[in-house]
């Protein structure tokens, strides 16, 4: 318990300082993380949608290997983003490789499945309801994504905060494509599994903390702002 | 609510994080880093020259895997066969040495094989697999690793036999290797470095040190600019300059954790011709 306790102090302490070098690493998470869903979030989310209004034959396996790919390993994803991006790979001139964009790339093939197959899903229901009465207006399918989207969008924020909370989360993918660099590529949970090998587990765990007060700060944001708009839009 | 979410977005965005500076990158070992050996040396490097230096810390044959495959600028490792064999390929080189320190055998202060009064590792690796350990194994193609093998192989004993047994290779980095040593009790062998700046120690202790089979050198290569011409050949070398030459050798022997100097430069021995 002495170890749990002085973890809890040391986190404290690491809030109340507000280290510059913590601070750095905290920003980078949060950089890198948003980054990520908001890339993941075009993709997924207009795949979803397409995926919810129209019907065609394969469908049902491409719906299939969606839902799979939400369990896509994060150390096997950052593998093939290193393979990708290594000079020695085909993406090799961006020169990429150990930069926060490595880690952005990686998130964001990481969790974009798992928008699409969340939206998809959501939608797809929406999508029941609304389908007469769209068809009725004249609108095809094209037309019927960003009403569908739009009329989701408090469903579908909780859907992003899901694919926020993986990527802020994971640790295996931009551990490789990273590098785990001081000052550079370091991030939340790439500092908590260095100070684990380090034999510091409180301070391991203090970062653990301070990375879960973030993730609990950016859901009430999320909650707050979905409640706010529900009452304008009601 | 969207105005209010592209202000957060531009916020982040515009970090500077993403600021383009002077730098290279280095392909180096978790003992170097872990141990704080860098977080000493590179501020000086780059007040002197103006390059930042990007450390990528994995095993020795991780490192050099990254080299050949041309995502770092140069490698700073402590394997000498692998590095001889890594400039033999032709992916880079020459090999200078930088430092050295030592490794050493810890354990638990119960010490099951009663190795703690010896001298020789030979005779203590012995003693370990006829006790059946329990031993540790790094298992991740590292420096250390590759060591340990050296040292089973010297002292005539065949650790395979024991796997999943006594002898448990976790494939994993030193600090790992350490906190499962701690919790199991078990031997292990270690770098100095990493075992000074190591915390979760519980009851593990230093048992055999000093044998001079437990010579660590380290030794620093550019990589081959030619294989891949990205390489930042004047930067890069710049630290090989810097590191071998008096400056570099002082900040190295500056370095301490509690008053113990943990690595000792030794560029200026030639590389015997082998």
């Amino acid at each position: 318990m002495n170890d749990v306790n002085a973890a809890f102090a040391a986190a404290a302490g690491l809030i109340v300082d507000a280290d510059p070098a913590v601070l750095g690493i905290v920003m980078l998470s949060l950089q890198v993380s948003v980054c990520a869903v908001a890339i993941a979030a075009v993709i997924g989310l207009s795949l979803g949608a397409l995926l919810a209004v129209t019907r065609f034959p394969g469908r049902g396996a491409v719906v299939v290997a969606l839902n799979a790919l939400m369990g896509l390993p994060p150390v096997v994803c950052g593998l093939l983003v290193y393979l990708l991006l290594s000079r020695s790979g085909p993406l090799g001139q961006w020169g990429l490789l150990f930069t926060p964009s490595a880690m952005i790339f990686a998130q964001a093939v990481l969790i974009a499945p798992i928008l699409a197959a969340l939206t998809r899903q959501v939608l797809e229901s929406y999508w029941e309801e609304y389908a007469e009465q769209l068809r009725s207006f004249g609108a095809g399918p094209c037309r019927a994504v960003p009403t569908l989207l739009w009329d989701g969008r408090f469903a579908l924020l909780t859907v992003l905060l899901a694919g926020f909370g993986r990527a802020s989360a994971e640790v295996g993918a931009v551990m490789i494509v990273g590098g785990n660099i001081e000052g550079y590529t370091r991030v939340m949970t790439t500092a908590i599994a260095l100070e684990t090998s380090k034999g510091d587990l409180p301070l391991a765990l203090a970062l653990g903390i301070v990375l879960m007060a973030i993730v609990l700060g950016v859901n009430a944001a999320a909650h707050a702002l979905r409640g706010n708009a529900t009452r304008w839009a009601g | 609510m969207f105005r209010c979410l592209t202000l957060v977005m531009f916020a982040l965005l515009s970090l500077p994080a993403f600021a383009q500076e002077r730098s290279i990158t280095i392909a180096s070992t978790t003992s170097t880093e872990q141990s704080g050996l860098f977080g000493h040396l590179l501020p000086i490097f780059a007040r002197e020259t103006g390059i930042a230096v990007r450390v990528v810390a994995l095993g020795t044959g991780q490192a050099l895997n990254v080299g050949r495959r041309g995502d770092a600028d140069l490698v700073f490792v402590h394997d000498r066969a692998a590095e001889e064999r890594f400039v033999a390929d032709g992916a880079g080189g020459p090999r200078l040495h930088v430092m050295f320190n030592d490794f050493v055998l810890v354990g638990p202060a119960a010490d099951p094989a009663g190795i703690a009064s010896m001298r020789d590792t030979n005779e203590a690796l012995r003693r370990i697999a006829a006790a059946r350990g329990p031993f540790v194994s790094r298992g991740d193609r590292s420096g250390t690793h590759a060591a340990e093998l050296r040292l089973w192989q010297l002292a005539g004993v065949d650790p395979v036999a024991g796997r999943g047994a006594w002898y448990r290779e976790v494939g994993q980095g030193m600090g790992p290797a350490l906190n499962t040593a701690a919790a199991q009790g078990a031997y292990v062998l270690a770098d100095r470095g990493t075992w000074l700046a190591f915390r979760n120690r519980q009851d593990l202790r230093i048992l055999l040190e000093g044998d001079a089979r437990l010579f660590n050198q380290y030794g620093v290569m550019l990589v081959n600019p030619r294989r891949h011409p990205h390489v930042k050949v004047a930067d890069a070398q710049r630290f090989i300059d810097w590191i071998v030459a008096p400056a570099g050798q002082a900040a190295i022997a500056a370095y301490g954790i509690g008053g113990e100097q943990l690595f000792f430069p030794n560029a200026t021995v030639p590389e015997p011709v082998s």
